[in-house]
């Protein structure tokens, strides 16, 4: 082959260069497509929620008049059902993870239990629903509460928290590891001041990805079946009830409750379209919790990142 | 009746083989190591003397499919280093390691030359300090770090944190230090200051190095093994395997015919 002149190399690179810039174009094209549906969902749900951005639409109880209606019940219930998800799901999760990197040997019991994690990270969330009614709500006798929801959801997330620990602990460099061990420390002192802190930022990641799937669920908390209409909140530990008694400590988890995809769902069903106004806003505030966890993530990780470097 | 310029042994090799799985990496490999002496290993690249220093401390139990046969002997009490009843742990606990890149752990100065101390339950803070600035003198890293010592390690320059590294395995006085090419990620003259700290730590402990570098065994080194293919070529002083090597083999290496 004769060399290329010097009128060739520049064509050749000139067409090189112009499909360079045609799957930029596409690419921005892509990005700023997906951008601008999120964008104009959230404006549009602002735009037509505005009026009901008001103190009192978090301070009120669901009402039949819309004006009136309020999202206390719902972000009380789904801040309190995220709390029981974390604390079922975070220690099941992590432990779960660091078992099958530091401890488990590789043979094909593990490989069927890592096959059977990336399979229920995909059964439909519904199915968990199912599932926990069996469970929680009749065997165990947990009934329609906000345990019940908690454990349902913590179900659901475990294999987002499980595969998120494995490959934040896959991340660390063997020779941390060996450096460790090579000091006579046994696996649990490897893990205790080692694996696990420098696995928590990727961990912790994705614990609060796992926690936003979970706060939009809807299908396995109907299923389980939160209320729809509901006009008081679980009791406060040790705060006087009807008839005088006082609240147990975790007397709240056995409480009934709603949450905020169930009350958006609620209101978007009524007939009356004002009412359509309160799931826009409701579902701006959700969309806001969603969102602001994830920032909690972004930031959690950069800061935590910062220290641990190899 | 010991012939009086041969040292006391400190462990030997008897017989060793090792294997990954399938694959034979050493081959009945026999050899002393002297105590409070260096001994340096040589030979070219895959020829097992990083696999033969890392079944000292047991570090091939980390993993698994591998197979040790024969015994290393440790002295003064006889025990046979790779016997199943023997644990792995307590072996790593009398044996310290220094690995080929500098591997700080991403915590405090301090916390990592006093990992090795809170793993084995020592948590009064004089006790702590002291033997933290006793490792770091050992280490000749001391007067360079001794007023950050809660700065992170891996902010560190690569000889400070090998150095960093040298400490934590010291600080906790191992009767045996393995070096596995301590200096192949450094520079000449941080290499330098690792060397002249070898020379300096004999006088403690005993040394086992792997090493690339011919110029580096010879200096630093009592006694030489030469090793090829998974086998113990030649063993004897270093002035000997450098001057006039009874093998042939030993000879091609060291005069840059092979390897």
């Amino acid at each position: 082959m004769k060399p290329l002149t010097t009128e060739q190399i520049r064509a050749v690179i000139a067409k090189g260069k112009f499909r360079d810039n045609l799957f930029k174009a596409v690419g921005v094209f892509c990005l700023a497509f997906a951008l601008l549906v999120i964008v104009a969902l959230i404006a549009d749900m602002l735009i037509k929620g505005s009026e009901r951005f008001t103190l009192d639409f978090f301070l009120n109880f669901a009402s039949r008049r819309a004006t009136q209606a309020g999202i206390l019940s719902a972000w009380v219930g789904s801040l309190l059902v995220m709390l029981v998800t974390a604390l079922a799901a975070v220690p099941l999760g992590v432990a779960a993870g660091l078992y099958l990197e530091e401890y488990a040997k590789r043979n094909w019991i593990t490989n069927i239990i890592e096959i059977n994690i990336t399979n229920l990270a995909a059964v439909p969330s519904i199915v968990y629903g199912l599932l926990a009614l069996g469970i929680f709500v009749y065997q165990f006798g947990f009934g329609q509460s906000i345990l019940s929801a908690g454990l349902t959801l913590a179900l659901l997330i475990l294999p987002i928290i499980i595969v998120a620990t494995r490959e934040a602990i896959r991340a660390i460099p063997a020779m941390i590891r060996e450096g460790s061990m090579a000091v006579g420390a046994t696996r649990w002192q490897t893990c205790r001041y080692h694996i696990i802190p420098y696995a928590m930022p990727g961990i912790l990641t994705g614990v609060i990805i796992g926690l936003a799937r979970a706060i939009g669920e809807t299908a396995p908390i109907i299923t389980i079946g939160a209320l729809t209409f509901i006009a008081f909140l679980p009791p406060v530990p040790f705060s006087e009830i009807d008839g005088g008694a006082t609240a147990g400590m975790f007397d709240w988890v056995m409480s009934p409750f709603t949450v905020m995809p169930i009350q958006i769902f609620n209101w978007t069903s009524r007939p009356d379209p004002a009412f359509e106004i309160n799931a826009a806003a409701a579902g701006f505030v959700l969309m806001a919790m969603v969102l602001s966890m994830n920032a909690v993530a972004i930031y959690l990780r950069y800061k935590m990142r910062k220290n641990i470097k190899w | 009746m010991q012939i009086h310029d041969t040292p006391a042994l400190k462990a030997e090799a008897r017989n060793l083989n090792f294997y990954y799985s399938e694959k034979q990496a050493l081959k009945s490999i026999n050899m002393p190591i002297y105590d409070k002496k260096v001994t340096a290993l040589i030979g070219p690249s895959g020829c097992g003397k990083s696999t033969y220093l890392r079944s000292f401390n047991r570090m091939h139990d980390l993993y698994p499919g591998n197979r040790y046969e024969g015994e290393i002997r440790f002295f003064p009490d006889n025990t046979n280093l790779l016997s199943p009843d023997v644990d792995p742990i307590e072996v790593r606990m009398r044996i310290g390691m220094v690995f080929q890149k500098p591997n700080p752990f991403p915590k405090t100065i301090f916390e990592n030359v006093a990992y090795g101390l809170r793993v084995r339950g020592e948590n009064n803070k004089r006790t702590l300090d002291d033997k933290v600035e006793h490792a770091l003198k050992g280490a000749a890293i001391w007067d360079e770090v001794k007023d950050r010592l809660q700065d992170m390690a891996p902010n560190l320059s690569g000889g400070q944190q090998q150095r960093l590294c040298i400490a934590r395995a010291l600080a906790t006085d191992p009767e045996l230090l393995l070096f596995d090419e301590p200096t192949s990620a450094l520079d000449p003259i941080a290499t330098g200051a690792i060397e002249e700290l070898v020379h300096e730590l004999k006088k403690r402990v005993t040394i086992l190095i792997v090493t690339h570098n011919m110029q580096q065994a010879a200096r630093v080194s009592d006694y030489t093994a030469y090793m090829y293919l998974g086998e113990m070529i030649e063993f004897g002083k270093t002035d000997q395997i450098f001057i006039k090597p009874n093998d042939k083999r030993t000879e091609d290496y060291i005069t840059g015919r092979m390897g």
